[in-house]
């Protein structure tokens, strides 16, 4: 296995993140992930949108494109479609994706644009300090739901399965095992691949959710099969809202996966092979 | 010679961006623009090109800056709301220093305003709808042949400045036929090349002119592309003086090089008494004005910018100190009006002519305009 350090940029180091952070573990279970795949890094192109799990893409050394919020899709749409010789893979967070992004991602996954969507949830507006996502499990705290979240949240999955994304599965942060092989499998897709990592927030999910730090966090996720939802119940924090309205139940794996066209723009047929 | 063709303004465009050498187009249908991308779909694939329609205009630009961070030449055209949704790219474009044009073919304001009449309410947006300090540039054709040129033009600048092009007409332009003779042959610039080794390479060291070389992705040569405020080696930082220098060199780039970027027509102001200083389809109005002036014994002429960013001050100027009256025309409440008189600065007495109700300015109201009552006023 190459050391990994061969695809960061060491230079730019120390990096944003807070500590225990776990976009940090996520990233590094992608890059396991290019080195099995052995991935020629001139080829592997990483765009991003806006949001601490965005600013992963400036630490990597690929062709590394950080764009506007939320927009990452759409940037890597054209990338893709003028250079089909890239590898193209979009870095998001729950807020970049499902709030202001969604559109672009949707449409993305409609199309069947050959590329790998990695969204790191952690069900908070991490970069701005805080606030509520479309993700925000009902009843959390969050700086902008100080009585508790009484929006219902977006369940990332079953939104890319409806736009009909070829690929999709979730992981979470706390097994790096399985990101890095569900990852490859995702980055070995012919077509859209979405994968949602259940990543977190230590700094401002977990503290106001009196959740703990890093390490917490990933216990936290990892306590029952289903991710989130279920320890986010169990862990009582929401005080106003019955416990039996917090969705649970999110699985992870897989969750579909079929063969369909790829679409590459309008364009002459014998162009695009790939 | 190439044979006269009867074409619409619109389809002027596409001639002149893929005679420029454009590849790509992302774009969402709009009025009075959709024609151009109509024909792009058609012409792009055979040329070897990708055509995609997106989501909306957001996405459009960001598909283009996308695609020209690939190596493609590569355009969007909108129109009012759609240029509205891409300020947001345009930022980015002109701190990223990708390529790309954009077109606008204005329409009535605002919002969804008069979706199929002529307007030019879009002229200070070009220039400041996105946020922060930013360089701009952009053109304003006043005809179907010009429109061709300008297209060329505007591509031939972004490359050659690494920055977002924007071209304006308006409804009238884009929809008209005329029939015009393209050229056979026209100078096509690209963007230049890094002669380093990618190993020693930093995507942000500008050379003298302070355009850095921008090789494509995939190509070898990996680097970090960012909105945020970025040093030479293109990574974001926080310090004070690598964002000034940024910024300064971004307008630099552009203000050093005016004599490549700034063109204006003009039209017997040598002897003028007044001139009628109009741009796009206004500048053909007033043209004819000042003829039928001319031949009426009024010493009238023409100052029209086919740039309209940067802002022509010099050559203004120059005109504001022969003649007693500079006569703004536009199709909106007042918007460059305001940079004559800051060209001016007092040397000439600057009127206006304007109207925002989708409606053309004719040669006769201009005549009419230019023309002095019994008492000598205008
Ligand atoms: C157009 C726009 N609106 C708002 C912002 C401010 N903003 C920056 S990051 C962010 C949220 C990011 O959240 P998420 O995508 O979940 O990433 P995380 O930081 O949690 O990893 C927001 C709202 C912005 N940069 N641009
Ligand atoms: S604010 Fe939250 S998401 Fe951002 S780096 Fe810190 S812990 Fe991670
Ligand atoms: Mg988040």
């Amino acid at each position: 296995m190459t050391d990994v350090k061969t695809y960061l940029r060491e230079w730019a180091m120390p990096h944003v993140l807070c500590p225990g952070c776990a976009h940090g573990i996520v990233l590094r279970s992608f890059l396991n992930a290019v080195d099995q795949l052995q991935i020629d890094q001139d080829k592997l192109a990483m765009v991003a949108g806006i949001g601490c799990s965005s600013r992963l893409v400036g630490y990597v050394d690929f062709c590394t494109l950080h764009g506007t919020h939320g927009r990452a899709p759409a940037f890597a749409t054209g990338l893709k479609l003028a250079r089909p010789d890239l590898k193209v893979v979009v870095v998001t967070g729950d807020g970049d994706a499902l709030a202001i992004g969604g559109n672009h991602l949707i449409h993305a996954a409609r199309r069947n644009i050959d590329i790998t969507v990695l969204l790191l949830n952690n069900s908070i507006y991490g970069m701005t300090g805080g606030q509520a996502a479309p993700t925000t499990p009902e009843g959390a705290l969050a700086s902008t739901t100080p009585a508790g979240n009484t929006e219902p949240n977006f369940d990332a999955c079953k939104l890319l399965m409806g736009a009909g994304a070829s690929f999709v599965a979730r992981v979470l942060a706390a097994n790096p095992m399985d990101m890095t092989k569900v990852m490859a499998d995702g980055l070995d897709h012919p077509g859209f691949s979405f994968i949602e990592v259940i990543s977190d927030c230590p700094e401002y999910f977990g503290r106001y959710n009196k959740v703990g730090g890093g390490a917490e966090m990933l216990t936290w996720m990892s306590v029952r099969d289903e991710g989130v939802a279920g320890p986010l119940a169990e862990k009582r924090f929401v005080n106003h809202i019955p416990i039996e309205s917090v969705p649970s139940g999110m699985e992870t794996g897989v969750l579909q996966r079929e063969i369909r066209p790829v679409y590459a723009g309008v364009r002459k047929v014998e162009d695009h092979e790939s | 010679m190439s044979q006269a063709q009867l074409i619409q303004g619109n389809e002027a465009c596409v001639k002149g961006a893929l005679a420029a050498g454009c590849r790509f187009y992302g774009g969402y249908p709009i009025t009075p623009s959709s024609e151009i991308a109509e024909q792009m779909v058609r012409l792009l694939p055979d040329l070897g090109g990708v055509f995609i329609q997106m989501e909306d205009e957001i996405a459009s630009l960001a598909s283009v800056i996308g695609a020209s961070l690939a190596g493609s030449k590569a355009m969007t055209a909108t129109s009012g709301p759609g240029f509205s949704l891409m300020q947001e790219h345009i930022g980015y474009a002109a701190m990223t220093e990708v390529p790309c044009v954009v077109v606008n073919v204005m329409r009535g304001g605002p919002s969804t305003g008069l979706p199929t009449s002529p307007s030019q309410g879009d002229v200070m947006q070009a220039r400041w709808g996105t946020h922060g300090d930013h360089p701009a540039i952009v053109l304003a054709p006043s005809s179907v042949a010009e429109v061709f040129d300008v297209t060329v033009k505007a591509f031939n600048l972004a490359e050659r400045f690494r920055t977002p092009v924007i071209i304006l007409y308006d409804e009238i332009i884009g929809h008209t036929r005329e029939s015009v003779v393209l050229p056979d042959s026209i100078e096509v610039v690209d963007r230049v090349q890094p002669t380093d080794a990618p190993a020693d390479f930093w995507p942000m060291i500008a050379p003298d002119d302070g355009v850095p070389p921008l090789p494509a992705f995939g190509d070898g040569y990996r680097f970090h592309v960012t909105g945020l405020a970025h040093d030479e080696r293109g990574f974001p930082t926080n310090d004070a003086q690598v964002a000034e220098a940024l910024v300064a060199r971004l307008h630099n780039k552009i203000d050093a090089h005016l004599d490549e970027v700034i063109e204006v027509d003009t039209y017997m102001v040598d002897d003028a008494e007044i001139a009628v200083f109009a741009y796009g389809i206004v500048g053909r109005s007033a043209r004819e004005a000042v003829m039928r002036a001319r031949d009426n014994g009024i010493k009238a002429g023409l100052i029209r910018p086919v740039t309209l960013w940067p802002f022509p001050y010099e050559q203004v100027a120059e005109v504001a100190a022969q003649v007693d009256t500079i006569l703004v025309a536009e199709m909106n409440l007042g918007q460059i009006i305001g940079e004559v008189e800051r060209a001016a600065a007092g040397k000439a007495e600057i009127k206006g002519y304007l109207r925002a109700d989708g409606e053309p300015i004719t040669p006769t109201a201009l005549l009419e305009a230019i023309t002095p009552d019994k008492e000598g006023q205008r």
